[in-house]
């Protein structure tokens, strides 16, 4: 047995930390040096690179970078759709996923099986080997909006939202959970005479507080982070999302602190929204790595 | 069990119904279509109706042939060297170009070759970028699977002690994984600068000066390493908190028997922890694998898919061809490609993970 003295203790302990606070800084250096250089011109900017004063708040800092980048770019315009896109397609995500969930755990019909198996085998089908053809389908595929009947899909937020309503893996998170519920519940509802609809808004939705939030974060970071495919159905600026969006900063010459404070701007809420629910995205990830 | 009460067909289908359609139309639609398409010379836009071809998309994609030059001989038949004493070859293009003895070489290019005794032997393809984004996306994968899962196990584990504050550090190991890829591959851009990139200033300062700085992008040598080490440092949170969920289901007792039997830290973690990990190890490996195969935002905003060709993938050829150059069938060809890469490995998983 190794010998328990007050002095080694207290060693091994600034060790552990020191150790945990050199890779914390690998971690976060990057983002760091991003909201520092935000707020500075782009000579000093390219010169602090050089040095430590990348990552400290020094010289000459003002909030110009961020007025630039609102010149530059429908700023607002590309916060505003990602944040459109984003929360509309998590709640219709919730909805239209659960809903399934629910049928495939708790009803019996004819078929059921297959199309669940249909559903779980999606899982293995990486969005980017789909990505080509589905281009192709909504660019034909028709719609009747506010300005009456059209064909296509192609720049508009229905492109953006529609396809990434529902997912195997959305569908599974919420299959996994209610299998755990316990079914006596149901039946004895059934026997009181509850509609199907009134057991799943009134019995099971609200026992689901800690699936939903997991399928939310999951399908919020997606959405929010979006990249390949609004870069290939969405050319207007007027529906372009804050990732996309980024390609205006590199168009004639190119100012890095402008492109650092849009960097900032965008990633800020993420980041905020993270930390305010550390635990529950964690949690969340977690609960993936579950499925095995 | 079936029972009356739960069974309704009307009100099952109707449940799942905007779901499933949802998921048909949007992923089993398209990935069936995949294959349709890559029979075609479908094309974004196009006058033209679309025709079947067959297999003739994969056959350009995949015809791979190796020559083997046998170097020029004078009338002696002596080899005719050069100056240096390397031995003269035949061009390649005498046979790839229209040569009737060579047929099926017809249109290739060469790709690389090397040197057997005299002879050389080259290889041609006719789609030489296809092979190129083939080779660097499996030199990813095959890099940066293991190395980014062992690293996030080493994570996990120092993670997994009991010090007051563990979970600050866990937060800020994870932060990354939130950020977008194409937010985190633009900022490395300044890490990787050739001029004044961080990279290069800190390596210079660790070995006073010594270090020449280079351009780690702009250089075809180093360029998919950096693309490597970028998207490690950026997903390897994710991975540890799938480890970590992992470690704690390993029951207490278990440590308590090995820490009574005496053993070391490495032998507990050798037959306590690493057994109890078996099946999280072959999670971690598949989707790290998985998202591996589909590295397409850092290429597109850090490289482009160059220099020379050195860091173009898959994903990025079949977005160029199908997006780019509006060549749908060419892209949907290179995507089904990849999808028989990405099943045979899911298919190899169930085999490991099968119950024995």
């Amino acid at each position: 047995m190794a010998q328990i003295n007050p002095s080694n203790h207290g060693l091994r302990l600034i060790t552990r930390y020191t150790i945990l606070t050199l890779i914390a800084v690998i971690f976060i250096f990057p983002l760091l040096f991003m909201v520092m250089s935000s707020f500075k011109p782009d000579l000093q900017l390219l010169r602090d690179t050089g040095s430590f004063r990348a990552f400290i708040p020094v010289g000459d800092l003002s909030f110009d970078n961020y007025q630039a980048a609102f010149q530059r770019a429908p700023v607002a315009t590309f916060v505003f759709n990602s944040v459109l896109v984003t929360g509309l397609t998590v709640v219709l995500s919730l909805f239209f996923c659960s809903l399934a969930a629910f049928s495939f755990v708790f009803l019996e019909w004819v078929g059921r099986g297959l199309a669940l198996s249909i559903i779980i085998a999606t899982l293995i089908v990486p969005f980017e080997t789909i990505a080509i053809p589905l281009l192709l389908l909504v660019s034909k595929l028709p719609w009747i909006g506010w300005e009456g009947f059209e064909w296509g899909w192609l720049n508009s937020y229905r492109v953006q939202i529609i396809p990434w309503i529902a997912d195997g893996l959305t569908v599974f998170l919420f299959v996994q959970y209610f299998k755990d519920l316990p079914r006596e519940l149901i039946e004895a509802s059934r026997v009181e005479g509850a509609s199907w609809w009134q057991i799943y808004t009134k019995i099971v939705m609200p026992l689901a507080g800690p699936v939903v939030a997991t399928a939310a974060i999951l399908k919020f970071l997606v959405m929010y982070n979006q990249y390949l495919w609004p870069l290939i159905v969405v050319q207007q600026e007027s529906y372009r999302p804050v990732m996309v969006g980024l390609q205006y900063f590199f168009q004639l010459n190119t100012a890095w602190g402008e492109i650092m404070a849009y960097l900032t701007l965008i990633t800020a809420p993420v980041l905020a929204f993270y930390l305010v629910l550390q635990r529950a995205f964690i949690a969340s990830i977690a609960s993936t790595g579950v499925k095995g | 069990m079936a029972s009356k009460l739960t069974t309704s067909n009307r009100a099952g289908w109707l449940f799942a119904l905007p779901g499933f359609g949802l998921i048909t139309m949007f992923i089993v639609v398209p990935f069936f279509f995949a294959f349709w398409l890559s029979l075609t010379n479908q094309r974004l836009i196009s006058p033209n109706p679309t025709e079947f071809v067959g297999l003739k998309n994969y056959e350009q994609l995949l015809s791979i042939g190796i020559l083997e030059l046998e170097p020029e001989r004078d009338d002696s038949g002596a080899v005719i060297r050069d100056a240096e004493g390397n031995p003269q070859y035949p061009r390649v293009r005498s046979i790839t170009r229209k040569n009737p003895d060579y047929p099926q070489y017809d249109g290739m290019r060469e790709w690389f070759r090397w040197q057997s005794g005299d002879t050389a032997k080259v290889v041609v393809a006719t789609d030489i970028v296809f092979w190129k984004s083939l080779r660097n996306t499996i030199l990813f994968v095959l890099v940066v699977a293991p190395v980014q899962g062992g690293l996030a196990l080493c994570l996990a584990l120092l993670i997994n002690q009991r010090l007051r504050g563990i979970n600050v550090y866990r937060a800020i190991y994870f932060m990354p994984v939130v950020v977008s890829i194409v937010v985190v591959s633009l900022l490395w851009r300044f890490i990787y600068d050739g001029n004044d990139g961080l990279l290069n200033n800190i390596l210079g300062a660790l070995s006073f000066g010594m270090f020449q700085g280079r351009d780690w992008l702009g250089n075809a040598d180093t360029a998919l390493g950096s693309i490597m080490a970028m998207s490690i440092w950026q997903a390897v949170g994710f991975h540890m908190v799938i480890w970590l969920s992992g470690l704690q289901t390993i029951s207490p007792t278990l440590y308590e028997a090995a820490a009574i039997e005496g053993a070391s830290k490495w032998q507990t973690f050798r037959f306590v922890t690493w057994p109890g990990l078996r099946n999280t190890a072959i999670l971690v490996l598949i989707v790290i694998t998985m998202q591996a195969f589909a590295l397409f935002a850092q290429i597109d905003v850090m490289t482009n898919g160059g220099p020379l060709d050195s860091t173009t993938t898959l994903v990025f050829q079949a977005v160029e061809r199908g997006y780019g150059k509006q060549d749908i069938s060419g892209g949907s060809t290179i995507s089904v490609v990849l999808f028989l890469i990405v099943l045979t490995i899911s298919l190899t998983q169930r085999y490991l993970t099968r119950e024995k």
